[in-house]
């Protein structure tokens, strides 16, 4: 069992400056989760009658993206290829602090405490993070193109990014090539995605400068920190597709 | 329909009766099945595209059904505002499906049709669902698809390119199409880009933290919704022609269960007290491979996906001394000969093994842990095993690459890198939580709650009981009848969203063609809104002194002990009474700290457990009804001498329940079940 003290970033809503708040917990236990130690924390918190740390989560199990939180310094905390859901107390020690902030970048506003705003990137999407297919059922069948193994797998690499934001509140420019790569990624690897492959690049691009977000500087820090593993590689096939685009238009 | 009548059963010489207010009529078409939603298609009435762009359609949930209906509709030209809870519509929990998603493609050869797919998900559903819509489910489960793969979802292909399958529970071909293990999150996130595409073109107005927290009844009809938004915390009224819910199930009635932590009956549940009936709320699936419950901390629990079956063995020790050597730590699994270990599934099902249905699987794990053979501290968990796996895949490898097959530590390093392949993301999720190498120790798994066959009763239009109000994916008791199978929930979802709503639901609004725009400034809107703010204002100003959880855990605790894998008499009358008594201290002293006016989910949290509070008591009702095991439904009175699950004919129907204020006192209406394409037999995997 441990004792911890949590340094959490406070901040009643957009407009309020906010500002770091000091809470004890006691008795974590290491098979614990990070938001479960989160809840035991809210629960004191609500039966002293004082206001819950907000923060944001759903699935619990590191898919849904939903969970964010920059801990000790590091977008989902010191564990590897995991969410801040999927972080458990056993990563830390009896008498640690902890410093708990939201994921910070111009583009993710806070809405309160621990809680951002990420319509940034259902914007980028919007501008083209699809293939336009009506849904009505009658393409052609599924195995009429066939798809080499690779690229396949490739492309569900790239597929499995959860739209988190770890990459833009890890890199020094803010910056979300890595989140807009995956997506573009996805689709350029597909025979399927070329169709449009030009204007999607170009309108996704677009808009993610219009948010605000940075350009890449290939520190990687990006690649370290997203809990999905996406690779670098993505920057660079997206940059290629852009060049490409650029020329073409 | 309204005369109240009374029914004889026969229960072992006793009679025994139960009233029931009316017989529901499905509107299913006539005529030989595998023509009827051709043919109901040809007949129904259409809305030309001109019109569409008149009509508005609220859509609440953007999961898979709710997602893929969202993007249809606008396309088809309709005006469509869609909710969520979530921060962006990817989120919905469709997400975390992991295993795959079936489709009757027979691209394998091995004898798969659309009556197969039918026929095994009747027979899974153990023979209570509705013959018509499964057949048309398993009729377009092809076309989902051809449809997923043209808008770009990366499933899983061999080397020659083609789609690649694996076989699930309950089916003895493979049907089953998958992204790695996470097919959930591929398919929604195909159904999140269409709706990109209709939202770019204007033709999708998303409300993101946004909940539902009424539906508006106008002449009769669903003409709209009241819903808060989760950020400023403002009552919103949003009018449309048409009111679709696709939001999902009920499982965190569990407070433990697979769902996601928002994942709630609410939308479902002010539906049902507007007047649309409530089918078979009992019919649970308790997941078998789930990570055991470590300790009292737990918020909720993970499910470990079934394609997981089709390599992991699930054995107990034999022997009660080596059970209780290994839950005390003394003995490693590892350790146990062949011999001293009982492969329960292998020995019980020979034809199915460790591939029986969700529901066998479940029950005869929790008889081996009840017996005594449970392998954690807690004595609730069993050992899905690799080991057997690695080697065998192995052995393949090296003999494919002409290495010493009798080397183990090659074959083991080869096989392992097969199973990392297949199931890497799974394994390392395990270790994560764990904090056990399950390449190397066998996983432990326990069945916990994760899909809930209930929900709102539809018609074949997917009508609810409400002119104008739908349900679609899990959120109504459709085609799985009181089992679901593997694989079957993505299947159902995108037929709901993608191909089925967006005709039937044409037919209702080719009336609607020239209501023009449903104003928000009538006496309807103006007492829903009214009874929303008041039960928020009363959350707020209580001022109790226990937190939401606390009734929330309460609840859970009663129905996994009362309503859970194995129910009987006395315990569900003591669940009703218990569950009643819990939500009138839930009244009196929840503790809601803040403001109406703010972002507050402890305010969002209680008025999802007020609405658990009432289905748990008429879920328990229900379960006390049905005086019969069906599917996930298995009442202790009912089994065979060898313990299987025990149908009664009498019980040949759906409960649709309707709301009459306590749930207690809801009254019941019946759809009888006609098998007409299948012959109901006793369901057997052995």
């Amino acid at each position: 069992m441990m004792n911890l003290t949590l340094k959490i970033w406070r901040q009643k809503n957009a407009s309020d400056k906010g500002s770091i708040v000091d809470y004890q917990v006691s008795d974590i236990s290491p098979d614990m989760s990070f938001l479960e130690m989160l809840d035991i924390l809210n629960n004191q918190l609500i039966e002293k009658g004082d206001s819950p740390v907000a923060f944001d989560h759903d699935c619990r199990e590191g898919i849904c993206g939903m969970c964010s939180l920059y801990i000790n310094g590091e977008a989902h905390g010191p564990d590897r290829k995991v969410t801040t859901c999927q972080l458990h107390m056993r990563k830390f020690k009896d008498g640690d602090t902890i410093y708990i902030e939201p994921f910070r970048a111009k583009g993710f506003p806070v809405i309160k405490d621990l809680v951002v705003d990420r319509g940034a990137f259902d914007r980028i999407q919007h501008a083209g993070g699809f293939i336009s297919v009506n849904t009505s059922g009658n393409t052609q069948d599924a195995n009429a193109i066939p798809i080499s193994k690779h690229d396949a797998d490739k492309a569900m690499d790239a597929a499995t990014c959860i739209g988190c934001g770890a990459c833009v509140a890890s890199c020094k420019n803010s910056s979300a090539m890595l989140f807009v790569s995956a997506k573009v990624s996805q689709y350029a690897l597909l025979p399927q995605g070329q169709i449009e492959a030009t204007d999607r690049v170009l309108n996704m691009v677009q808009q993610m400068d219009e948010e605000g977000f940075g350009n890449c500087t290939n520190t990687g820090a990006c690649e370290v920190e997203c809990p999905k593993g996406i690779s670098l590689e993505n920057i660079a096939r997206m940059n290629r597709e852009f060049m490409k685009a650029s020329i073409k238009s | 329909m309204e005369s109240s009548k009374t029914e004889n059963l026969d229960k072992e010489g006793v009679t025994m009766k139960h009233t029931f207010s009316s017989t529901l009529d499905s509107k299913e078409p006539k005529g030989p099945i595998a023509e009827r939603w051709t043919k109901y298609k040809n007949e129904i009435n259409l809305v030309n595209p001109a019109n569409k762009r008149l009509i508005d359609v609220i859509v609440v949930g953007t999961g898979l059904a709710g997602g893929s209906a969202a993007a249809t509709l606008a396309e088809l030209g309709y005006n469509v505002k869609a909710f969520c809870f979530q921060d962006s519509p990817r989120r919905a929990h469709s997400i975390a499906a992991q295993g795959g998603i079936n489709a009757a493609k027979n691209y394998q050869g091995d004898g798969d049709s659309t009556y197969r797919l039918f026929y095994d998900t009747v027979k899974g559903g153990d023979y209570r669902s509705r013959e018509s819509n499964v057949y048309r489910l398993a009729e377009v489960s092809a076309n989902i698809i051809d449809q997923c793969v043209a808008q770009g979802v990366p499933f899983a292909r061999d080397y020659g390119g083609l789609l690649d399958n694996r076989s699930f529970g309950g089916v003895l071909v493979s049907r089953t199409f998958y992204a790695k293990g996470q097919t959930g999150q591929q398919l929604l996130l195909g159904a999140y880009s269409a709706m990109n595409r209709q939202i770019g073109r204007g033709k999708i107005k998303v409300y993101n933290r946004h909940e539902m927290l009424d539906v508006v009844i106008v002449d009769g009809k669903a003409r709209g919704i009241i819903a808060r938004n989760l950020v400023t915390g403002e009552i919103e009224r949003h009018s449309a022609h048409a009111v679709v819910l696709g939001t999902g199930g009920y499982g965190n009635v569990f407070f433990l269960s697979t769902n996601a932590m928002g994942s709630n009956v609410t939308a479902a549940w002010k539906a049902h007290k507007k007047g649309a009936y409530f089918a078979n709320p009992c019919y649970t699936q308790i997941h078998p491979t789930c990570i055991p419950v470590s300790g009292d901390h737990q918020s909720k629990l993970t499910l470990m996906s079934e394609s997981l079956r089709n390599d992991g063995r699930i054995w107990v020790p034999k022997h009660m001394k080596d059970a209780i050597a290994i839950r005390e730590g003394k003995l490693k699994p590892t350790q146990l000969t062949e011999d001293d270990r009982d492969y329960y599934l292998e020995r019980r099902y020979p034809a199915f093994g460790n591939l029986v249905p969700r529901d066998v699987a479940s029950r005869a794990a929790k008889e081996r842990c009840d017996a005594g053979f449970g392998v954690n501290a807690t004595g609730e968990a069993v050992y899905l095993d690799f080991a057997a796996a690695i080697m065998r895949y192995g052995k393949e490898q090296a003999f494919i690459k002409g290495l010493d097959e009798m080397n183990e530590t090659i074959v083991r390093e080869l096989g392992k890198e097969i199973v990392k392949a297949k199931y890497g993301n799974l394994f390392q999720m395990y270790e994560k939580i764990v904090d056990e190498n399950p390449y190397e120790t066998p996983m432990m798994i326990y069945p916990a709650v994760h899909y809930t066959m209930g929900g709102v009763w539809v018609d074949y239009n997917l009508q609810t009981t409400v002119p104008g109000l739908y349900a679609i994916g899990e959120a109504n008791f459709s085609d799985h009848g009181a089992n679901r199978l593997g694989a079957s929930a993505l299947m159902q979802g995108l037929a709901d969203g993608y191909f089925v709503l967006p005709y039937t639901i044409g037919d209702y609004l080719s009336n609607d063609i020239r209501t023009g725009t449903i104003p928000t400034d009538t006496k309807e809107f103006d007492e829903a809104e009214k009874s929303v703010q008041e039960n928020i204002n009363h959350f707020i100003n209580n001022k109790g002194s226990k937190s939401v959880d606390y009734f929330h855990k309460k609840l859970g605790k009663v129905m996994w002990e009362k309503c859970g894998m194995s129910r009987n008499e006395k315990d569900l009358k003591e669940a009703i009474e218990e569950i009643s008594l819990i939500r009138k201290e839930f009244y009196k002293e929840v503790m809601v700290p803040g403001t109406a006016n703010e972002f507050n989910e402890e305010l969002a949290k209680a008025g999802r457990v007020a609405d658990f509070l009432e289905l748990g008591e008429l879920f328990a009702k229900d379960a006390l009804l049905r005086e019969e095991s069906a599917g996930g439904h298995f009442r202790d009175e009912h089994q065979t001498s060898e313990g299987e699950a025990m149908r009664r004919k009498e019980f040949q129907f759906v409960s649709a329940w309707e709301y009459k204020g306590e749930p207690k006192d809801a009254v019941l209406h019946k759809e009888e079940l006609v098998y007409e394409n299948i012959e109901v037999k006793e369901r057997s995997y052995k």
